[in-house]
């Protein structure tokens, strides 16, 4: 039997790895619950929200309460290029074929992952954990990074404010409601095109501010893109794709399974991860807390 | 014209061309044939199930890995005869698809390329992490030719004899592909292939008529599994080594682009992209080292601009002039 205070020290981790993979999943499992398509790019706009927070802490300086600016400004800016990708591109593909849908992403992917290469070069960049979080703290003989308690308590927060806009504005109403039939809802007079704009608009914003949170603990590298969106799609399958709950759940078993299988079997953690994928998949292809497709 | 055109043996032609490659062109051009015919074999393969069976797979690239890792296994550490390790690349390829497949036509659309991409990141991630059969991260270098030493009888014969062991190699693939896309073509013109059209075509009337679904679908995914790992089996050999990236979900996305700029609708339309794909790469990566970036604006102005592929392209050409003679 392992130290206690070890295995608590590794599910905290697990956790956090778990809030970051929530931010980034829970952009990507919006935009197919509501979209129906499968946003290979998502990764990217992730990659791309470090690369922006990078960027503004060079223009900004550090200093106190900077980089949550920078952070704030990342996820706009990425907010921003999501709204830009689908009015002009995106919308012109809805009701095509899959295959069409997931190789435009995968082109964003290629397209947006390159010019990230062309701008910031191929050297890994790095942010500076905030001035007034470099400390950490002690709990059961674990020692925790300020910065990650913050990311606990930040991911649920996040998770709490999707809700509430989900489900108790008018604005959420709509998108659940255009999940559920589109037709009908432009046919009651809602403008179902700008929905859609919002909606990509939003997951933009999560994925691009997960990217500039996730900036202080690891350095931001070309090719992290194509690595976290098949973690999100990991993700998105076990909780059930386009379950806003779901994510959350799938984000929570994902990070515990990779940072306990790392304990077990060091080198097919990996591969219990895309088991399980594939077992859920099997089993209950709508995921855990998914509903089936019609 | 156009349909005097159309009449001639193209792919004796295009064979004919490719033996001539060596003995007109440099070692480079060889080089570029041998990737183009073996790409080609691939994204084919990979034709019967997207373009014929209308299965959209985000992981075929496992099976292309899976074949070039038996291949290099068997030929690199128990030394076994290219006669052997070639046809069991497609022997373990198939075999793994029988087992995969099985659970993936039992889900549909989104479900399903789902599951093809964690089945293909299963494999990669078993052909990154067992050090002690793959080699791990650092892949597996110098897998052997093939023994051509009983060609030095020949050696003195023109055009037959004389060549390096990567022109014999060349060869070889050019005669193992043509053998491997005349099957294909058989497959998909029978009336086993005809079916897998209906199926993409209206899946649920092809049940009414008393077809079974998916057993033709798991049949059409073991047989483009096969051939993808003889193409795999081929390109670890061609490439001197075997890589994990092999299999990662990127050479998935790579091989359908091909087919898609080939055109899916037509037989020979994926091999068309496998050429135009790797002399664009060639050509462009001589200017630019941002060859992603063209890539993915072709395919944007691609899928916006000519869904079909360059096949669709030229037959959307095609009958434009062929219309007036018609009139």
């Amino acid at each position: 039997m392992p130290d206690p205070s070890f295995v608590f020290a590794q599910s905290v981790s697990g956790l956090t790895a778990a809030m970051f993979l929530f931010l980034i999943a829970s952009g990507l499992s919006l935009i197919f619950g509501v979209l129906r398509v499968l946003n290979f790019a998502h990764g990217t706009f992730y990659m791309l929200g470090a690369y922006c927070a990078y960027q503004f802490m060079v223009w900004l300086r550090p200093g106190p309460g900077k980089f949550w600016l920078a952070a704030l400004a990342a996820g706009l800016v990425i907010a921003a290029l999501g709204g830009l990708v689908e009015r002009l591109l995106f919308r012109h593909l809805y009701g095509k074929e899959e295959l069409y849908q997931l190789l435009f992403t995968y082109a964003l992917v290629l397209v947006l992952s390159d010019a990230a290469k062309m701008i910031w070069g191929t050297q890994q960049k790095s942010v500076t954990r905030p001035p007034e979080l470099t400390g950490a703290f002690t709990v059961f003989g674990a020692t925790i990074p300020d910065y990650n308690l913050l990311i606990l308590l930040l991911g649920p927060a996040i998770a709490l404010a999707v809700w509430y806009v989900l489900q108790r504005t008018r604005v959420g109403r709509f998108i659940r409601a255009a999940a559920l039939d589109r037709e009908t809802l432009g046919a009651l007079g809602v403008n179902v095109n700008a929905l859609y704009t919002w909606v990509f608009v939003m997951a933009s914003f999560l994925g691009g501010l997960g990217g500039a949170l996730i900036s202080p603990m690891r350095a931001t590298v070309p090719g992290m893109d194509t690595e976290v969106i098949v973690e999100a799609f990991v993700v998105v399958v076990i909780g059930g794709l386009g379950s806003f709950w779901g994510t959350f759940l799938g984000a929570l078993i994902y990070g515990q399974v990779l940072s306990f299988g790392i304990l077990l079997f060091p080198r097919f953690s990996i591969f219990a991860v895309f088991a399980l994928m594939a077992a859920v998949l099997i089993v209950r292809p709508w995921g855990l807390l998914g509903r089936p497709l019609k | 014209m156009i349909n005097r055109l159309a009449r001639l043996p193209w792919g004796a032609l295009v064979l004919v061309a490719a033996f001539l490659v060596p003995a007109a062109g440099s070692r480079f051009y060889t080089f570029l044939a041998n990737d183009v015919a073996i790409w080609a074999l691939f994204a084919t393969s990979l034709n019967l199930l997207v373009g014929y069976t209308g299965l959209v797979s985000f992981g075929h690239a496992a099976y292309f890995g899976i074949g070039a890792y038996t291949t290099g296994l068997l030929m690199k550490k128990l030394a076994a005869p290219f006669v052997l390790a070639f046809p069991a690349a497609g022997v373990v390829a198939g075999a793994l698809a029988l087992v995969f497949g099985f659970f993936c036509v039992r889900l549909t659309r989104i479900y399903f390329a789902m599951l093809t991409l964690a089945f293909a990141q299963i494999v990669w991630a078993i052909c990154f992490k067992w050090n002690e059969l793959t080699g791990g991260e650092q892949g597996m270098p110098e897998i052997p030719y093939p023994d051509f030493a009983w060609l030095d009888r020949l050696a003195s014969v023109p055009l037959v004899g004389g060549w390096r062991t990567a022109e014999y190699f060349y060869f070889l693939t050019l005669i193992l592909v043509a053998l491997c896309l005349w099957a294909l073509r058989r497959i998909a013109g029978s009336p086993f292939g005809r079916m897998l059209t209906t199926i993409r075509e209206n899946a649920e009337r092809a049940e009414f008529i008393g077809v079974n679904v998916r057993r033709y679908e798991l049949a059409a995914f073991v047989l483009a599994a096969a051939f993808a790992g003889l193409a795999g089996g081929l390109f670890g050999i061609f490439n001197r080594g075997v890589f994990p990236d092999f299999a990662y979900w990127t050479k998935s996305s790579e091989v359908l682009i091909m087919t898609l700029l080939g055109g899916m609708g037509t037989f020979y339309g994926p091999a068309v992209g496998a050429l135009a794909l790797i002399l664009l790469n060639q050509q462009i990566t001589s200017y630019t080292e941002y060859w992603p970036f063209v890539l993915g604006t072709i395919l944007i102005v691609l899928l916006f601009v000519f869904p079909g592929g360059l096949a669709g392209a030229a037959a959307l050409i095609g009958r434009r002039l062929g219309r007036p003679r018609r009139a």
